[in-house]
């Protein structure tokens, strides 16, 4: 019998399926890089997997980090929903939070994800104090979810006002509409998420429901085919929170995993940059249209709350907190009638793309400009489906929509263009960062993505940070993170209550029992785990306040005896609210909205400095001509994967590989790491 | 001359640090008008004339245009006494200067660099109640600002630095609720402490005059860039009319008319037809006028910039005495029920000459609702809550069901933290079938809202506009539902006399409030809208058969599909 001793992590992106792979038995690494196949995404995950192991026997785990449902939500192509009510509230999913796509211009849109004919209303109501004022009636609750299983909903959601407060009638419902649901995408709102807001609880309810069967179809589908082949151990896949959970819980509550290929990346940056010694660190995807950022602090992701995918399609969970500005490699420069010189968000994504890729784009972008720099290789470009970039076409555009109207040289005119993208880039940068009051210097920004290595040095002079650290694979962190991932359960319950009327007892009670909960979901999975643990937060505010702050809680579950006090609670928030905001308001009552329970089971790690490569005798590759800070350079060429650890490189310097290109500004300077990191800074420290 | 690359670099700096203004005083504030619905604004203004330099985005729109006034008021009062100094903070609510309604609390401060005055920063925010006769202070039958709460005139809050905390006593002391003012108050002075902070770390970095350099070449371009759209417009005198029902003293119209004239590069606002002022709260200060006007032009031109560059190649006529120019001590209270008015009749003036760019009518009311009363403890209560309504249809497709307001961002609370805060239950929370108005792009759909009181007796109050006069279509739309509001007694439903402004209406237990919002106004002719789009929205019910019939001339089968032929005779003899 083959023995099991793989982990892949298996990223599925737009262009490209990533798959690395880790041999736990020897520590032994390998990566697989093959085209992604939309139409059913799986082709190309079992393509990854079979390109770097041809026996699945062999694989113990495997790691999904997937973009199935992010694309079902965003291209609207999720399943018929329908929703059942309580009576007068169909139209809450519609009605939102009554707000606009955008400040300015009112000609903004919105579609729901169920139709209002699909929006069925049953007799029923809980008070906001729990109390029931009107029973469900059972009935017409089957009768109404019949009429909508006919008219053609593949899912169903059940969203009661006040069930937060008193789940009664809508677990009543649940159980009704069971018995006659002709499948298992049953939802109701009270399983998703028990808190206050019934705009956000309706709408994360919806959209589960919306992308349930085309998640637990194309979930159901890749484990047959991985059995098919042999496969006999555990798939985890990736949720937006950054940690795993098993198949059958992603098939429950799908969608928690709307971002979870991002999430994978923002995992394996921290980690990485964490390991390196760089426990602060930004990461910066850039992409064909976008610029994702996200902040790790002291090894740990920022979670927020709530998240919107896209105008109205609020999903509240936590989610690893990624801020995207419309900047990336296709993105379009424009002379406004202002006379300013714009960047984005417009873009060309990758079809057409870049004028200098001769699909039928004449407006100049980001990478038009890089490659008139010299900074990007015409002869060899990335991804490999064009033989060769033009360059010519790429000037002739930038000299005609933008020299000509700044009165600049042609090159001037590239740099420019490049100058005011990374400022934008920048300001995201500095929105994660400086704006919460991080001190940059502090902080590493690692790129990943094919185009952030171009930018990164100009950002870290830009914003200030330390230095750049790019991971020897950029192309494939996302795949990386997979492996490494914790596997991870949140709960929320709203208690409402203010501190001086909260039953210590009942919430101690509740806080284990939850727990309790998580840790049975981490037992059943199979997986191995290092450690496992029990993290509490309460949602906290003044009375009066509508915005709460977290509040860490401990309580030590293996200590039947520990007790939590209401002066803890309320010392714990007063620390917190100080650190927040400075001045505590004496005199004023304090209010616990909600319980936050987080579950984790700690995941071995690797040494991360396997990745790191052997060298060869001479990574120099000759020289090439780039245009900065007003004047061309001989910039020095190397092969990125040949340079061994502790390489120096002296801007300016491209540094190539398969996956990406580095650029290091004349005034910057590499070295590569004891993990085949290339740690990019200042010549002269600041 | 400034590089334009570096301009481009700045730009986007001070606009984030307004906009971290902004989200300090968003996350920080006590009430939910502020917390919740952003009713407040940041800015960096000119230190010689007050002019806006840069505005945050996130904040209150109407704000954009307003703040400048406020900060002159503030540079006069200092010409006149002399004493401005490094770490002064003045705090005022004056309406009649500064723009807007006494729930607006400014806080200027002058921005030092080397001892020599650079520039001022500025904060608004909407505090939960100032006094006056009303809790929240939309007091539908004010006839003098008196009973609309307490004004303050531009004063030092800090001098030099130091709090003076009298003058944050009498503000407390006036107030239904000194809590809420207090944590408001600190967020506002938290805000401008990190502008400050942030303004002063940017200028080491570029350097005074560089900066500076900048702020002016940023609104030559904002000019440059809103001429260009303006000449693009054929020049002519383009009118259109609009109506308050009343000003909630006296029950007849108000008519708010615009002459739009358009020459050249240039444009006049001209107000002159406008009603004279009235007795009641829907009158407003020039500085606000001029303000919505700033706001409709920049929902038809999004790109322009927030700054007062954009008010040079504007000429406003707004006579003294008229509804739009008043002084003290003129009610200002309803201030926003006549700004919505002078935006819709801009956007319907637009349309006249710029079809493409502009839309029809929003629903045009706040909708102002305040249940108050005391529970069974003694505690007192006060719900306070703005209403949405639709959209109105625009060139590329149906207008918004249920948005905000035009002049604000503002979000609804969710029934279930009203619900968990009041003494209350809704029993309908709904969009409103019929209520946008015909088109070929229809309206949007306004709201049915009910609710029902579950404690022994409460007296409500409602601030609302549109009862008598719908929002308009343009381009050949039709109009959408008029505002309706009504209230359970012992014997049964009543309406306003005013159609949508009362005060101290009780209410008793198990008794319901029904308010139904209007719709937008339609974009184009009904008519020509697709039969298929009509019968979609019969069957979603968004509008009903007979409206489908009367309005849009379709007749639908039994089946709920067009019935083509019916469609077409009836469009036919309508038409004739």
């Amino acid at each position: 019998m083959a023995n099991k001793r793989y982990v892949i992590g298996v990223d599925v992106g737009g262009t490209f399926t990533d798959v690395f792979f880790l041999d736990e038995a020897t520590g032994a690494y390998d990566v697989a890089k093959v085209p992604s196949t939309p139409e059913d995404q799986a082709v190309g995950f079992i393509a990854g997997i079979r390109a770097g192991l041809d026996d699945l026997r062999q694989a113990a785990t495997v790691v999904h980090g997937t973009t199935v449902a992010t694309n079902a939500l965003l291209e609207r192509k999720g399943a018929r929903a329908g929703v059942l009510m309580t009576s007068g509230f169909r139209d809450v999913l519609e009605m939102r939070r009554r707000d606009r796509p955008r400040t300015w211009g009112l000609w903004g849109q919105f579609e729901p994800i169920v139709e209002r004919a699909l929006r069925a209303e049953v007799e029923e109501r809980t008070l906001a104090d729990g109390t029931v004022h009107t029973p469900v009636d059972i009935a017409q609750v089957q009768a109404e979810a019949r009429k909508l299983s006919e008219a053609g909903a593949e899912a169903i959601a059940i969203v009661f006002i006040n069930a937060y407060a008193n789940s009664e009638n809508e677990r009543a419902a649940l159980g009704a509409v069971r018995q006659v649901w002709p499948n298992a995408h049953v939802t109701a709102s009270h399983e998703i998420l028990p808190e206050i807001r019934e705009f956000e609880r309706a709408s994360t309810t919806a959209l589960n429901a919306y992308v349930q069967p085309v998640i637990s179809r194309y979930l159901g589908n890749l484990e047959a085919t991985l059995r098919d082949g042999g496969f006999a151990g555990d798939i985890l896949i990736v949720q937006s929170n950054g940690g795993v959970m098993s198949v059958d819980s992603a098939k429950r509550l799908p969608i928690r995993t709307a971002l979870s290929g991002p999430a994978a990346g923002v995992i394996a940056g921290a980690h990485i940059a964490t390991e390196a010694g760089y426990p602060n660190v930004i990461t910066c995807d850039m992409g064909g249209t976008s610029f994702d950022v996200s902040l790790v602090a002291g090894g740990a992701s920022m979670l927020s709350p709530q998240t919107s995918i896209d105008f109205g399609l609020v999903v509240r969970t936590p989610m690893i907190e990624i801020t995207t500005i419309g900047a990336g490699g296709g993105s379009i420069a424009h002379v406004d009638r202002g006379g300013l010189l714009q960047v984005g968000p417009e873009s060309a994504g990758s079809n057409p793309g870049p004028v200098c890729y001769g699909q039928g784009n004449d407006r100049p972008t980001v990478t038009d400009a890089n490659v008139v720099l010299g900074r990007i290789n015409a002869e060899r470009p990335i991804g490999g489906k064009l033989d060769r970039l033009d360059v010519e076409a790429a000037k002739a555009s930038i000299a005609t929509h933008i020299a000509e109207s700044l009165g600049l040289d042609v090159m001037d005119a590239a740099e420019a263009i490049i100058r005011v993208a990374n400022s934008r880039m920048a300001g995201a940068i500095r929105l994660v960062s400086v704006e919460r009051g991080h001190d940059p210097r502090q902080f590493v920004a690692m790129p990943f993505g094919g185009g952030g290595a171009l930018h990164t040095g100009a950002l870290i002079k830009e914003v200030g940070l330390a230095r750049a650290l790019v991971p020897r694979f950029p192309g494939v962190t996302s795949a990386l993170g997979c492996v490494i991932a914790d596997m991870r359960h949140d709960f929320v319950h709203t208690l409402n209550t203010e501190l001086d009327a909260l039953d210590p007892a009942r919430l101690e009670t509740e806080m284990r029992e939850t727990a309790g909960r998580g840790l049975e979901l981490l037992s059943a999975s199979d997986v191995a785990f290092a450690a496992r643990d029990c993290l509490f937060e309460l949602d906290m505010l003044y009375v009066g306040q509508t915005h709460t702050i977290a509040v860490p809680v401990a309580l030590d579950l293996d200590d039947a005896d520990a007790r939590i006090g209401r002066d803890d609670i309320r010392a714990a928030f007063e620390e917190s609210y100080r650190r927040a905001y400075g001045r505590l308001l004496d005199g004023i009552p304090i209010r616990v909205m909600n319980l936050r329970t987080t579950v984790i089971g700690r995941r071995p790690k690797f040494d991360l400095s396997m990745l790191a490569g052997a060298g060869a005798d001479d990574a120099h590759r000759g020289t090439r001509r780039i245009w900065a800070d007003g004047a061309w350079h001989e910039a020095d060429v190397y092969a990125r994967l040949d340079l061994p650890v502790g390489a120096e490189v002296s801007g300016p310097a491209l540094l190539e590989q398969p996956d990406t290109t580095i650029y290091i500004d004349p005034d910057l300077a590499g070295s590569v790491d004891r993990f085949g990191n290339l740690v990019i800074a200042r010549k002269e420290p600041i | 001359m400034i590089d334009p690359v570096t301009l481009a670099v700045l730009k986007g700096r001070l606009e984030q640090i307004a906009d971290e203004m902004d989200a300090t005083l968003f996350r920080s504030a006590f009430n939910p008008i502020i917390a919740e619905a952003h009713d407040a604004s940041h800015g960096i203004y000119d230190a010689a004339t007050g002019a806006t330099l840069v505005q945050g985005k996130s904040g209150l729109p109407i704000f954009v245009g307003a703040m400048s006034f406020a900060v002159k008021a503030v540079i006069d009062k200092a010409a006149r006494d002399g004493d401005m100094a490094d770490g002064d903070v003045y705090l005022f609510n004056d309406p009649y200067d500064g723009g807007t309604h006494l729930s607006d609390f400014k806080l200027v401060r002058p921005f030092y660099r080397d001892g020599a005055l650079y520039c001022y920063l500025a904060s608004v925010g909407h505090w939960h109640d100032v006094g006056g006769n009303v809790p929240g202070n939309y007091n539908p039958v004010a006839t003098e600002s008196f009973q609309e709460g307490m004004l303050i005139p531009p004063v030092k809050l800090f001098v030099k630095g130091e709090l003076r905390q009298d003058i944050v006593d009498i503000v407390q002391a006036n107030s239904r609720l000194p809590g809420s003012l207090y944590g408001d108050l600190n967020g506002q002075i938290n805000a401008l402490d990190l502008g400050v902070k942030r303004l002063n770390a940017l200028l080491d970095e570029y350097g005074d005059a560089g900066v500076s350099e900048a702020l002016t070449e940023l609104q030559h371009r904002a000019a440059q860039l809103l001429r260009s759209y303006i000449a693009e417009l054929p020049d002519g005198r383009y009118s259109a009319d609009d109506w308050l029902d009343n000003d909630g003293i006296v029950d007849q119209p108000l008519a708010i008319a615009l002459d739009l004239v358009i020459d050249g590069e240039e444009l006049t606002f001209d107000f002159s037809r406008s009603a004279p002022a009235c007795d009641g709260p829907v009158n407003i200060s020039r500085a606000t006028a001029v303000a919505s006007c700033y706001v409709a032009l920049k929902h038809i031109f999004h790109d322009v910039p927030a700054n007062a560059g954009v008010l040079e190649p504007i000429r406003f006529v707004i006579p003294d005495g008229t509804i739009l120019s008043v002084g003290a001590p003129k009610p200002v209270g309803g201030y926003t029920e006549t700004i919505l008015r002078v935006i819709d009749v801009v956007f319907s003036a637009f349309a006249q000459v710029a079809p493409g760019r502009s839309n029809a009518n929003a629903y045009g009311t706040i909708n102002a609702l305040s249940l108050a009363g005391h529970r069974r403890d003694g505690r007192r209560w006060v719900m306070f809550s703005f209403f949405g309504g639709g959209h109105g249809g625009h060139p590329e497709g149906d207008g918004l069901n249920h948005g905000n307001a035009p002049i604000s961002t503002a979000t609804i609370p969710p029934v279930e933290i009203l619900e968990a805060a009041y003494p209350v239950i809704f029993t309908q929370w709904a969009l409103r079938t019929d209520s946008g108005g015909p088109g070929e792009h229809r309206g949007g759909l306004g709201g049915h809202y009910e609710i029902e009181l579950l404690e022994e007796n409460a007296d409500v109050f409602l601030f609302g506009e549109r009862g008598r006069f719908p929002p308009q279509g343009v381009v050949g739309g039709g109009a959408g539902a008029l505002n309706r509001f009504a209230y359970q007694q012992d014997d049964g439903d009543h309406e306003p006399p005013f159609a949508s402004k009362m005060v101290g209406i009780k209410l008793r237990r198990g008794q319901r409030l029904l308010l139904r919002t209007p719709g937008g106004g339609g974009y184009g002719p009904a008519h020509a809208r697709d039969p298929a789009e009509v019968a979609a929205d019969v069957r979603d019910g968004y509008v009903s058969r007979e409206a489908a019939a009367r309005d849009y001339g379709v007749v639908l089968s039994d089946d709920g599909g067009v019935d083509a032929v019916g469609t077409d005779g009836l469009r036919k003899a309508t038409a004739e």
